[in-house]
This record gives structure tokens, C-alpha cells and sequence, in this order.
């Protein structure tokens, strides 16, 4: 178990410089000046060829690569044109809120994907299987963006406008008035703000779990060993609950992984929209502004939390599942 | 010729009723009655069209015939070959076509794509204003929904229905042509890696995996935001990163096959690798594949509206979808119906498609008996 | 088990040796009468059991011969209560008597007290019968928790001894073993001893030796036989292989289309089968020191379950066949010496010289209706016939 995990561990190694490498290539290939991804295309042109001359950025492309990632794999990310600070301060502080975000979305999707996907499997073909069914097509056919603006205007705009009594407001991480609040209001403040960006990734993605474990369930519960449970005089709850969903949550882990990237994507536009200062809003307003260090370093950091998540999905799944450790 | 040749010649559909094959003839009634309505309703743009014409026009002029020889003609041989009698192979195609038409949910799928593929084609006969025109803004910018104008404008005066139907071309073309080269070079890949294994295998999938690793969207986002907003180029990026999961799914699948018997009898034969790769092994993929492209495309509409959305797709006065929405985030609530009905077009496409996949795997499932 | 109470059952030691059973004189354990069980599918109402009617005995071994599509497997389904309810149901004029308590009437949570406790079944496949998620010994122990109330280490430590009863090598080492480590005739021994940890009366082993291996077979069955004797317990065994009857069962049972069509002593049937099927059965098989050219083969295929003929069942197919048998659906008629039939050859047996009787294949020669000369069985684990070959039957 031990070894496979360091295996795996060792595997995500090269998978992550090979997405530097990407990066970085990406970057250097787009067109214009390569100077200019160290410097703001403001400043005069005899500066810049000064500039390039001592920092060898007249070099050719694979000196300059392996300087680079000597440079990003110590730590040094540059800094941001568009805000002169050190890239790594501006990710420090965005990088949680994206946790939070992606963090809570992750956990409540797991769940509601899970127990729908289960009850749906046991109540197969009943009226709330369908409904369930149909349902989750719609949220999965949605993209996040939109729902995220229908959802802002029912429950923000047009509540408060209306004068419902639950009216969510629209936009940020805290309210204006956040630093004179007390600390129950405080986290009240925090968590009125919270609920429509989760909600809006929770539902896309809960749907598309729950989808998968019902099916998943109702393979699994045509299978002989049910079965032989069913023949031994276990209650249908423990044959259910035990058996079978052991079974059926190994798959449905590894698309948990799989939908990770899914998570992230989401996460760029509800960041967006919901005005929420995370690394999803960071790299896109980054690319627009052609703040190329900060691109690098987000995307770096975004890829790095995918394979992350990716082994922790492969770990579980081996832990949860005694054939594993036989084969690898 | 029969009598129901005869009908089916002057009035598609009516002969397949005629001949029994209720279903079929009622479907290909509506569609040619469908067909004829539009050529019917934009008959003075039709007529007009050797005069003030563009390249739109024609297009749309030259799909709608080309659709309407293509009804005609399918029902022509349909019935033809029913009626040449000899018994019809049961494929697992025909079995799956079969449960199909007991779906309904698949149904409506179908029936909403066959409704997009002509809006998107004869965009230019049915939209009733242009879409790019701006006309006299103060008058008319932000109309909330009324019978002139059924989905209301922007902020320009635009119509939102005509520039939906517009933005149902790109956003389609888009989707379609992506998911083309993914699967392509998916599956190509996926069959490769799966039947040669060893290190082949073993490198293709690194590097699928490492392609799969990637936030799909940030590398799209980089790339199109530090290249060009180019038609081509969004494309090819959109192709380009979805092939690695149709690769795994080729592989996975060809990886079974590979030990089936039928496959081991092929190389006992002496066939050449690449023959059995190709006759044999392709073939029997391709289910799962169809299945998963058709998913694919609804995921490819989606992303392709939001990378319109952030402004990186095509660029305004085009419209698409997703820079539909983007508009009419500006004034959300002020005039909601600029970004909700684009997104509704959104949902529902890629609910059809969904839906149409969803009854495609189910009824090509080798394990549903029926 | 290591303390267990030693029934009172009959000192009768293995199965062929033993003449008629005076069981059916006693009260018998399990009595099945006029078992419908139906299935309603889109293609029609499939009739899979179509008024089935028999009894075993205590410490008795019922054989249950047919080939796939027959009912067998239904029929044990459906004592055990396991069909599932939407698309199958059992008809109310069915009736399933376990020691005097009405099972088709059963409460739910009754049925699940008397499943592995005192009937208990094992399936075809000890592959995928065996949740692989678990320790062998976590399913062993399940069972003894759930029926026993046993706390987890001392069901543990009866897990291994049941282990040890079943014959499975290293039991205190095994037990923490994954189905996936096992072979497919350990596997089996693993499920005949979940099976048999709580002691039930009745075991029914669903062709409990089809996916395994000859020699694996006969060390299954022995354990069987050995376990029917130290427990006292009656077996319902399904299988289509008719060498496995031989070695094993008292009396047997054979099923066509949906019903049983000669039920009696092995011995009897083996030597002069009365009904055509049953000898069409015996005749395909290949017998050990008899030369034959080819063997005869039962022509046709089954009827469809949703579609049953009007007349006998089996009319199409057999060789002796007349008008009466198209018209008219024969009873289980008494052949006289213990045995019951559903053929009209028991009102009229002189249309039994008339008949040709079955051919081999492809050959113009007559074969002759003898069975197989008296002392010698089938040979074991043999094929019973060109459809009654097939895997997963039901």
C-alpha cells in the first residue's frame, strides 16, 4: 500500500513538469514579443533590449526554459505587471477562497450526487426516479455561467426587489460593511455570500454523479453476489447499504477524480460572476490583461490541484478496494 | 409502381403510411411539410435573391433544396428497398434503431436537433431581423419581449431572436466539427494504444493523461486569449483537447476485444495488424463512441459558449450563444431577458443532445434484453 | 458447528445405494404444490413454472433435472422468495409448505429469518457469488452474526471452523482472504459453508458444479454427501448433468417447459425411463464400454416460455407422438411402480411398439429404446444431451 501510494506519488512528478513544460512553450509560441513576458509593454524599447541583452533573453528558447523552471521550481514566480506585486503574495491570498468555493461545492456534490444516485437505483422506475432523472439532465445540460446569472437574479436581484424576506446578495465574498459586524453576523455574512456560488456548482455537478452512481448501483445490484447476500436473510437496507454501495462508490470515486478538472472550469466562471476573489477570476483577468507571470503561476497551481486531487481519488480507491494492491 | 411509390413520390411520408410503416411516413411528413412552410414564409427572400442576395442567402437557399432533395430522396429508397423484399440482417444497428423508436425521451431529442439543424441552415430565411443591424438605438434598445420583437432586443436594438438564430450556427458548426476531429484522432489513438500495448501503449497514455490532467478550460483560455479569436483556431483547441478521453474509451474497449475470439481467429488468418485494427477492431467500438460523441458535443457547446462568455470566442457583432449572454450580463436586471433566453437555446440543445445520447447508449447496450 | 447437535436422520451413506426412501411415507420437510411463478414481459406473460409439484424428505437428495429454460432454477427462486416481485410473481393457488409454515403467505422479515438459517442456497457461479469487497470470512461471519447473534469474534472463530469443515486448506490464514485469492472450487467450498454455518434443514445447490472443473466437481459433490450425512440435512439439487444425478441424488425430478414430467427413484428412471424426454436424455448420453456409432439427439428446440403449446409440451419433439398428445395436455399420470409421468404413452402403451423411437444423428439406423444395462450408471459429469448442455440454465 505504502509503496503503490509512492509510486503514484512519484508518477505525478513528471505529469507536473510535463504541464510546466506546456505552460511555458504555450506562452513563448504565442506571437508578439518574447521580451515581453518579463516586462510591461510600456516601457521604452531601449530599456527593454538592454534588459534582454543582460538577462539573456536573446537566448535561444531551451536555455532560457531550463533558466525558467530553475527560476519557478525554487519558489521565484515574478512578478505581476498589472499589480507589481510578487505573483506568489497574489496567489497566497486567492488561493483560499478557491478552496473554500471548490472545497464546499466538492463535499455537498459528493453527497447529494451519492444519496440521489442510491435512491434513485433502489427506487427504479418509481415516479421520484424520474423526476430525479429528468431533473438531473436539465442541471447537467446547463452551462454553470448561466445558471449562476438565473440564480443571481431570482434569489439576489429580483428578491431584493421584490422584497422577499431571503434576499442573497449578488456579488462578492463579504459585504461592504464586513469589518464593523460582529463575529455570529460575520459568519453569516460570509455564508449568505457563499450559497449561490456553491449552489450554482453544486447543482451542475451533483447531477452528473448522481446520473453515474445510478447506474453504477443498478449494475451492481444485478450482480450474483447481491444475490447470494439477498440468500443469506440480510435485511434489504444492510444488502443495500453495505454491499452494494461498497461496490458501486469505487467508480464513482475515480470520476469524482476525473470531474475535478470540471470543478476548477466551473469554479473560473462562478468566480467570475459572483465577483469572487478567487484564482478562477485571477487567470482570467490576468490573461486578458497579458500579466504573463501571474498566467503562469495560476495555471501552474490550477493543474497542480487537478493531479493532486487525482491521486488522492487513486489512494482512496485503492484503499477501498482489496483488488488493487494484487494487480499493480 | 406500386400505389404507395406513387404517393411516396408526389408527398414523402404518405407512402411509408400507406405501406405500414406508420411511424416512419409520419415523421418524414412532418419534415417535408416543415420544410416547405419555411421555403413558404421566406419566399420573398428566396425571390429576391438574384438581386440583393449575399453569400449567407445563397447558402441557406442551396441547404434548404439540398435538404428537400435529401427528404425526397431518402424516402424514395426507404420504401424501394422494403418493398425489394429479402430478409434485412438483424445488426445490432437494427436493433438499436428499433428500441430507439420506442424512447421517447430520445425522440424529442432527435426531433430538437432535426428543428436546430434547420434553424441553423436556413438562419438567413427565417430570422426576422438582421442580426447585426443597429437601427435607431434610442428607440429602440432594451424592448422587453412583445410580439414585434418576441424576445425582446439589447442594447443595441438588436433582435435577440434573430441573433439567437444566428448564434445557432456558430455554436453548432462549432460543436460539430470539434467533436469530428476528437473522435477522429481519439479513437485513431485509443486503437492503436490498445491493440499494439507495450510501450506504445504505455507512452500514448502518458501523454493522454497528461493532456486529460489539464484544466481543459484554462488551457483553452490561454490559448485563445494569447493567439487570435480565430474561427479555426477555436476549433482545432476545442478538438485537440477532447480526444483524450474518446482515447481511453477506444482503448479500454479495444483492450477487452482484443482477447475476444473472434480477433484471435483474425491473427490466426495471418491478417496484417493494421487490417484487424481497422476492419475489425474499429467497427466494434464504434458504439461506445457514438454515444460518447454525441455527449461530447453538448459538453462542447457549452464550452464554447462560455469562452464566448468571457469574451475570448468570437468576437461581437458575431453572435454566439455564449456572447449573448455575456451582453446581457450588464444589464441583468434591468432587461433579463437578454441573457435568459440565449442560455435557455444553450440548455436545450444540449439537453436534446444529451438525451439522444443517453437513448443511444441504451439502446445499443448489448445487456438490455428485450 | 464444532458442538453441533447431531440430528436423528437415517444411517443411509451414500445416495445410489439406497432403494426408494420410505421418506415420503414420513412427514417431508419441504412440499411444494402447484408452483406457478410468472413473469410478465414486454414480449407476453412467460409461464417459467407452470404448476410444479414435489416433496423431499428429510435427509433426502432431490435431484432436479432439465435443461435451460426448464423452470429449475425459478422453482428453487421461488421457495427461497428471491424472484423479484415487479416482473415475476408467484400465483396465490401455489402452495410452499417448510415444516408445517405456509411460505408463499410468509411475512417479509419471516422469509428473511428462514433464508440461511434454515434453507440456504448456493449458486452456479462462485466467481462473482462472493462479494469481492470482503474477507471470506467477514461473509461467513455475517451470516452467524445475523442468525446465530454471535459477537464478532466468536463468529470469527466459527468462521474458521467452518473453513475447516468445508475442507478449505489453512483455515485460521484464509479466513482474512479476499474471493479473489481463492480458486473457483475454494470459492465454492466458501459459499457451501455460509450455506451451511447456521445448520439449516434444507440446502438447495443450484448447479453448484457446472462452472467447475471435473475433478473439482467430484471433491464438491463428495463434500456435499458428506455434509448431508454429519448434518442430517435434505438437498435439492438442480443441475442438467445426468451423471451427477446419478452419483448423488435419491430421486429425481425432470423438468420440461415449465413442468415436471417423470418424477421417481434414480434407480428407476435410469434404468427404464418412461417418459420420451427423459429417455431422449439418456440416450445422448455417451456410456462408458457400450460401442456406438452416434448418438441419438432429441430434434427440435424448446417452446418459448410465453407461448406454451395447448397439448403436451414436448409433442413436437417426440418421437412417439399422436393426435391425442397435439389436443390434449397430459396429467403426471402413475406409471405403476412408484413413478409419476406426464405422457399419454401411460393411458396408451401400446403406441409405445409403434414408434421407431429416437434416432442418432444424421444416421438411417433404428436405436433401440433400452436403457442402460442394469449396474452401471451414466458416465459422470457427462453431457446430457445437445440443449441440455448449456450453461445457466434457469
Amino acid at each position: 500500500m505504502a509503496a503503490f501510494a509512492l509510486r503514484r506519488l512519484l508518477g505525478a512528478i513528471p505529469l507536473l513538469l510535463g504541464i510546466a513544460t506546456i505552460i511555458f512553450f504555450v506562452l513563448n509560441l504565442a506571437p508578439g514579443d518574447p521580451a515581453s513576458l518579463y516586462f510591461n509593454p510600456n516601457v521604452p524599447p531601449e530599456v527593454i533590449e538592454q534588459v534582454r541583452r543582460n538577462l539573456g533573453l536573446d537566448q535561444p528558447v531551451h536555455v532560457r526554459y531550463v533558466r525558467w523552471l530553475g527560476a519557478f521550481f525554487t519558489g521565484d514566480w515574478g512578478q505581476s505587471f498589472a499589480q507589481g506585486r510578487p505573483v506568489a503574495d497574489i496567489l497566497m491570498e486567492a488561493l483560499p477562497n478557491t478552496l473554500i468555493l471548490t472545497g464546499t461545492a466538492l463535499v455537498l456534490v459528493f453527497l447529494f450526487g451519492i444519496i440521489a444516485g442510491v435512491w434513485q437505483a433502489v427506487r427504479q422506475h418509481s415516479w421520484s426516479d424520474r423526476t430525479l432523472s429528468i431533473g438531473a439532465l436539465f442541471f447537467y445540460s446547463m452551462p454553470s455561467f448561466w445558471l449562476g446569472l438565473m440564480l443571481m437574479l431570482v434569489f439576489s436581484l429580483k428578491a431584493h426587489e421584490w422584497g422577499w424576506p431571503i434576499a442573497l446578495p449578488p456579488t462578492g465574498i463579504t459585504s461592504v460593511e464586513y469589518e464593523f459586524m460582529g463575529a455570529g453576523e460575520k459568519i453569516q455574512d460570509r455564508i449568505a455570500h457563499l450559497i449561490l456560488p456553491v449552489a450554482t456548482l453544486t447543482l451542475v455537478l451533483s447531477a452528473g454523479i448522481a446520473r453515474y452512481t445510478r447506474g453504477q448501483m443498478l449494475e451492481v445490484i444485478r450482480q450474483d453476489y447481491i444475490r447470494t447476500a439477498r440468500a443469506k436473510g440480510l435485511p434489504e437496507r444492510r444488502v443495500i447499504l453495505k454491499h452494494a454501495l461498497r461496490n458501486s462508490l469505487l467508480p464513482v470515486i475515480t470520476l469524482l477524480g476525473l470531474y475535478l478538472p470540471f470543478l476548477f472550469s466551473g469554479a473560473v466562471f462562478v468566480e467570475v460572476i459572483f465577483s469572487w476573489p478567487g484564482m478562477g477570476r485571477i487567470i482570467v483577468d490576468s490573461i486578458m490583461q497579458r500579466d504573463y507571470p501571474l498566467v503562469m503561476a495560476t495555471s501552474f497551481v490550477f493543474a497542480v490541484m487537478v493531479v493532486l486531487g487525482n491521486l488522492v481519488a487513486d489512494l482512496l480507491y485503492a484503499i477501498v478496494d482489496p483488488r488493487i494492491g494484487y494487480e499493480t | 409502381m406500386s400505389t404507395s411509390r406513387i404517393a411516396s413520390a408526389l408527398l414523402p411520408g404518405l407512402g411509408h403510411v400507406m405501406a405500414g410503416r406508420g411511424f416512419t411516413g409520419v415523421a418524414l411528413l412532418l419534415s417535408w411539410l416543415t420544410l416547405l412552410a419555411v421555403a413558404a414564409l421566406g419566399w420573398p427572400r428566396i425571390a429576391a435573391i438574384g438581386e440583393t442576395g449575399s453569400l449567407d442567402d445563397w447558402i441557406a437557399v442551396v441547404a434548404l433544396v439540398l435538404t428537400l432533395a435529401l427528404v425526397w430522396g431518402w424516402a424514395q429508397w426507404s420504401l424501394r428497398r422494403q418493398q425489394a423484399g429479402g430478409t434485412i440482417g438483424e445488426s445490432q444497428w437494427r436493433i438499436a434503431g428499433r428500441r430507439l423508436r420506442r424512447d421517447p425521451l430520445a425522440l424529442i431529442g432527435i426531433a430538437v436537433i432535426a428543428l436546430l439543424y434547420l434553424v441553423a441552415v436556413l438562419a438567413p430565411l427565417i430570422a426576422p431581423y438582421d442580426p447585426i443591424a443597429q437601427e435607431n438605438i434610442v428607440e429602440t434598445s432594451y424592448l422587453a419581449p412583445s410580439l414585434s420583437h418576441p424576445l425582446g432586443t439589447d442594447q443595441f436594438g438588436r433582435d435577440v431572436l434573430s441573433r439567437m438564430i444566428y448564434g445557432a450556427r456558430i455554436s453548432l458548426a462549432i460543436a460539430l466539427i470539434a467533436v469530428a476531429i476528437a473522435i477522429s484522432l481519439g479513437t485513431l489513438i485509443g486503437a492503436i494504444a490498445g491493440y499494439l500495448g507495450g510501450w506504445v501503449d504505455a507512452a500514448l497514455m502518458r501523454f493522454t493523461d497528461m493532456v486529460l490532467a489539464f484544466p481543459r478550460l484554462v488551457l483553452l483560455i490561454m490559448i485563445v486569449a494569447l493567439f487570435s479569436s480565430s474561427l479555426t483556431l477555436i476549433i482545432l483547441v476545442l478538438g485537440l483537447t477532447q480526444w483524450p478521453a474518446t482515447a481511453r474509451l477506444v482503448r479500454g474497449e479495444v483492450l477487452s476485444l482484443r482477447e475476444r475470439e473472434f480477433i484471435q481467429a483474425a491473427n490466426a488468418l495471418g491478417m496484417s495488424r493494421r487490417r484487424i485494427v481497422l476492419r475489425h477492431l474499429i467497427p466494434n467500438v464504434l458504439a461506445p463512441v457514438i454515444v460518447a460523441a454525441t455527449l461530447g458535443i453538448g459538453n462542447t457547446i457549452v464550452l464554447e459558449a462560455g469562452l464566448s462568455f468571457l469574451g475570448l470566442g468570437l468576437q461581437p457583432p458575431t453572435p454566439s450563444w455564449g456572447n449573448l449572454v455575456s451582453d446581457g450580463r450588464q444589464n441583468l436586471i434591468g432587461a433579463w431577458w437578454v441573457a435568459t433566453f440565449p442560455g435557455l437555446a444553450i440548455v436545450v440543445s444540449v439537453l436534446a443532445f444529451n438525451l439522444v445520447g443517453d437513448g443511444l447508449r441504451d439502446a445499443l447496450d448489448p445487456r438490455l434484453r428485450s | 458447528m464444532s458442538d453441533s447437535a447431531r440430528r436423528p436422520h437415517d444411517a443411509a451413506p451414500a445416495a445410489h445405494d439406497t432403494p426408494a426412501r420410505e421418506a415420503s411415507a414420513r412427514e417431508p420437510l419441504l412440499s411444494v404444490r402447484d408452483l406457478h411463478t410468472y413473469f410478465d414481459t414486454d414480449a407476453g406473460t412467460a409461464r417459467a413454472v407452470d404448476g410444479v409439484s414435489f416433496e423431499i424428505g428429510r435427509g433426502e437428495v432431490l435431484g432436479i433435472v432439465g435443461e435451460s429454460g426448464c423452470g429449475k432454477s425459478v422453482t428453487s427462486l421461488s421457495i427461497m422468495r428471491l424472484i423479484p416481485q415487479p416482473p415475476g410473481r408467484i400465483l396465490t393457488e401455489s402452495s410452499i409448505r417448510f415444516r408445517d409454515e405456509e411460505l408463499t403467505t410468509a411475512s417479509d422479515k419471516r422469509m428473511r429469518e428462514i433464508r440461511g438459517n434454515d434453507i440456504a442456497m448456493i449458486f452456479q457461479e462462485p466467481m462473482t457469488s462472493l462479494n469481492p469487497v470482503f474477507t471470506i470470512g467477514d461473509q461467513i461471519a455475517e451470516a452467524l452474526r445475523l442468525h446465530k447473534g454471535m459477537k464478532k469474534k466468536q463468529a470469527r472463530e466459527e468462521a474458521v471452523e467452518v473453513l475447516r469443515l468445508v475442507g478449505v486448506p489453512d483455515p485460521e490464514r484464509r479466513v482474512d482472504s479476499y474471493p479473489h485469492e481463492l480458486s473457483g472450487g475454494q470459492r465454492q467450498r466458501v459459499m457451501i459453508g455460509i450455506a451451511l454455518c447456521c445448520e439449516p434443514d434444507l440446502l438447495i445447490a443450484d448447479e453448484p458444479t457446472t462452472a467447475l472443473d471435473v475433478t473439482i466437481q467430484a471433491q464438491i459433490l463428495e463434500l456435499l454427501l458428506e455434509l448431508r450425512d454429519r448434518l442430517g440435512m435434505s438437498i435439492m439439487l438442480i443441475t442438467h448433468d445426468l451423471g451427477v444425478v446419478a452419483e448423488v441424488c435419491d430421486r429425481v425430478a425432470v423438468m420440461y417447459a415449465g413442468e415436471i414430467v417423470e418424477q421417481g427413484d434414480v434407480r428407476q428412471i435410469f434404468q427404464q425411463p418412461r417418459h420420451p424426454y427423459t429417455e431422449g436424455l439418456l440416450l445422448s448420453v455417451p456410456k462408458l464400454g457400450e460401442k456406438t456409432d452416434r448418438l441419438a439427439s432429441i430434434p427440435g428446440v424448446v417452446p418459448a416460455p410465453t407461448d406454451w403449446p395447448v397439448g403436451c409440451r414436448f409433442h413436437d419433439r417426440c418421437p412417439y407422438g399422436w393426435e391425442l398428445c397435439v389436443r390434449e395436455h397430459p396429467d403426471l399420470f402413475p406409471t405403476g411402480d412408484g413413478r409419476v409421468s406426464r405422457c399419454w404413452l401411460e393411458k396408451h402403451p401400446e403406441r409405445r411398439e409403434q414408434s421407431p423411437g429416437y434416432r442418432p444423428i444424421g444416421a438411417g439406423e433404428e436405436v433401440e429404446t433400452a436403457a442402460p444395462a442394469a449396474g452401471t450408471t451414466p458416465a459422470p459429469a457427462g453431457e446430457a444431451g445437445p440443449r441440455s448442455a448449456q450453461r445457466g440454465s434457469r
